[in-house]
């Protein structure tokens, strides 16, 4: 199946002025969850479902009695939305089947979910559903630890990185083990559509919310989502950190359509991994021996990426 | 009313026939013994085009319940079935579905709960889920299953309820054995009682967005909580309702609590789900032996009955309770033993209470043993025991 007519979102002219998710959530300033629901709302547009785990994006939008949420949203609990959102999906289909709701609405079911609520307490749920082929879109959001009860390890944490479950201590240096490929794990499904994104590359990360909701099946979108408190960086640095993860090739943005894989944001010139890391509280106990570490970690990595792609579409380190 | 047949089913066919009567918009399950032909049944339904349904294959019992709550939410009528460690691992969606108002029904083929394993029938699992503010039936025919989930939606989708309805019932003893049962001809028939239409409850709908699930802080918990206590309050007269009702329309009678031989008893055996075959069995040869003894069934036990089983309690001199769980540590051991205590506190009735614990992880109960536990009562009561100051372990070797 062809991928090239997607790219809906070309300028940010294309974006639609139309705001579902309302201003006066509590999510800490210079949070990037809020950018990306922001942006995903305007993606999907009103005839949406949300379902969203326990975690950051649920607690600062959902105190009783305001919501920030003008499309139909509902939280149940932690390890379990995928399975919620199946059950959606599943109801939607019968009810029109047998004529009790408008058989010709298209209502989005979107599960959002954070990557603790994603990678591992609610991993489970999320393979069933995958397996299901469920059509319904799974957004994780990746701020790489338990940011929501104060910062503890993930399985999607980075190696190296500090946790308050991870100390930096006179033997333990931050996590020891490495970050769970997710979005690799759930292509293994061999689902219609995978894909990573950034909200610093946000025409991207919308095209690929669109192709999401487009596929009949699941899909599976791993946003990274940089974290100013957990991450220990200013307020104001959010949408920095984010672009430099992908010009580090800390973080890869590629789509797999159909089994059609892509990197969507080709690096030519890729920027040393230090200007990502020392950016970062949770990073500063590294010395300069252990950043080479880790470059070597990304250089291995992104020669991976370029024999699939079969071109070198991230280049060398130029400084 | 309505045209019936009558076929033998086992308890846990008779889950799944009344499923389908209800025409049930999604079902969500995952095997477990011994519920498992629950499922197999309405997957054979759907299979053959006798029930338009979604059926999710969860990977999971938690999902099972987390799908139906989804599907709910979307203002489907939903069922699942469970037994045991499915139920315990549900366990912190009964809460959920409960507190978002949700009127899922459940059947549960009643099992004991590891460790040790046991696959065998006892109800440690639905005793386990008192506190879950989820309406309980206890169903001791497969007759009554059919019924009583057919009854369970109505009194669920009632806008002054909106809560999820178990229906429990022996594991094997039931789940597995065959009786007759009149079920339906046409779906109709049912569906005249509990109508399908446009959902009472808020639903997940973009045409008026709502949000589902929020969080409560001190200032409002308490008061999502307190409303739960007037549904479940509210739930005793529509049950008693439906149940009037269901009578009326079906001629099969139900209510709270079902009474044998109570006349000229001043002594009764009370219990629940398929021990009250045996109950009155034995109740029948201790008559024909020339001693009256009553037999008590507790069908609902969420809400607890009070007032109905005050009626029943205050013109006995003792009440023997058997119950097949354990409250481990508990003042009184026996779960719905500890229950009838405080009801009969509650009006400082003069009725004596002998606790029993039979039948754990199915251990064979007789009627020999039900005559034997009245023997025993009845010189316990000779002693002037009013109250066990333990429940009695039956048939356990020390």
């Amino acid at each position: 199946m062809s991928s090239s007519p997607k790219l809906h979102y070309k300028t940010v002219f294309d974006i639609p002025k139309e705001e579902l998710f309302a201003p006066g959530h509590g999510l800490c300033a210079g949070c990037t969850a809020g950018t990306i629901v922001r942006l995903l709302l305007k993606v999907a547009g009103p005839n949406t479902v949300i379902v969203n785990a326990t975690g950051c994006v649920e607690v600062s939008t959902t105190t009783f009695p305001y919501t920030s949420w003008r499309v139909p949203y509902i939280h149940v609990a932690f390890e379990n939305t995928a399975a919620v959102a199946s059950g959606i999906e599943a109801a939607l289909k019968v009810l029109k089947a047998k004529g009790l709701i408008d058989p010709n609405k298209r209502v989005n079911v979107i599960a959002l979910a954070g990557d603790g609520g994603t990678a591992d307490i609610g991993f489970q749920a999320l393979s069933g559903m995958l397996e299901r082929g469920h059509k319904l879109m799974y957004v994780m959001y990746d701020n790489e630890a338990y940011m929501n009860t104060g910062i503890q390890r993930s399985g999607a944490t980075p190696q190296y990185a500090w946790t308050t479950t991870t100390p930096v201590g006179k033997v333990l240096r931050g996590k020891i083990q490495f970050k769970k490929p997710v979005a690799e794990i759930v292509a293994a499904h061999r689902i219609p559509y995978v894909a990573t994104a950034n909200p610093a590359h946000f025409l991207d990360m919308m095209n690929k919310f669109r192709r999401g909701l487009e596929v009949e099946g699941p899909s599976f979108i791993h946003v990274l989502q940089p974290c100013t408190t957990g991450w220990r960086f200013d307020p104001r640095l959010g949408i920095k950190i984010a672009r430099l993860a992908t010009e580090t090739a800390m973080w890869i943005n590629w789509e797999l359509d159909y089994g059609e894989f892509k990197v969507t944001v080709p690096v030519p010139k890729r920027k040393h991994v230090k200007h990502y890391i020392r950016l970062q509280g949770r990073f500063n106990h590294l010395t300069d021996r252990d950043i080479e570490e880790i470059q070597k970690m990304v250089d291995s990595e992104v020669e991976r990426i370029n024999k699939v792609v079969g071109k070198e579409i991230i280049g060398p380190v130029v400084e | 009313m309505g045209e019936w047949v009558r076929i033998p089913l086992s308890s846990n066919y008779a889950a799944a026939y009344a499923a389908k009567d209800a025409d049930v918009d999604v079902v969500a399950a995952y095997p477990i013994t011994p519920q498992t032909t629950v499922v197999e049944k309405i997957a054979e339904f759907i299979a053959n085009g006798e029930l338009q349904a979604e059926m999710i294959h969860v990977e999971s019992e938690h999902s099972a319940l987390s799908a139906c709550i989804g599907a709910a939410s979307a203002g489907a009528r939903v069922f699942t079935a469970t037994s045991a460690q499915g139920l315990e691992l549900m366990h912190e969606l009964l809460y959920i579905a409960s507190g978002l108002r949700l009127p899922i029904v459940m059947s549960i083929a009643s099992r004991a709960l590891s460790a040790p394993i046991s696959i065998w029938g006892d109800y440690s699992d639905v005793m386990a889920t008192r506190d879950s503010s989820w309406i309980t039936i206890i169903a001791s025919s497969a007759q009554e299953v059919y019924d009583s989930i057919i009854q369970a939606y109505k009194v669920a989708e009632n806008p002054d309820v909106l809560l999820p309805v178990m229906v429990a019932y022996d594991g094997f003893l039931m789940s597995h054995t065959y009786e007759p049962v009149y079920v339906a001809k046409d779906r109709s028939t049912i569906l005249e009682f509990v109508p399908k239409r446009k959902p009472l409850w808020n639903i997940l709908d973009p045409d008026k967005p709502i949000t589902v699930g929020a969080v409560g802080n001190p200032d409002w918990y308490y008061e999502f909580k307190y409303q739960q206590v007037v549904a479940i309050e509210n739930s005793l007269n529509i049950l008693k309702q439906v149940f009037e009702e269901f009578g009326k329309r079906f001629e099969r009678n139900y209510s709270f609590i079902e009474t044998y031989n109570m006349d000229g008893s001043d002594i009764a055996i009370l219990t629940y789900g398929g021990l009250y075959g045996t109950v009155t069995e034995a109740v029948d040869i201790m008559k024909k032996r020339g001693l009256d003894v009553g037999a008590i069934k507790l069908r609902v036990f969420r809400p607890w009955p009070t007032e109905e089983l005050i009626r029943i309690l205050k013109n006995l001199k003792a009440v023997i309770v058997i119950d097949r769980a354990i409250s481990f540590g508990a003042a009184l051991e026996g779960p719905i033993a500890m229950e009838v205590l405080a009801t009969i506190s509650k009006k400082s009735l003069d009725t004596a209470l002998h606790s029993y614990i039979a039948s754990v992880g199915q251990r064979a109960v007789t009627e020999e043993d039900v005559m034997a536990m009245v023997e025993n009562s009845t010189g316990l009561l000779k002693k002037g025991v009013s109250l066990t100051e333990k429940s009695i372990y039956w048939g356990v070797r020390q």
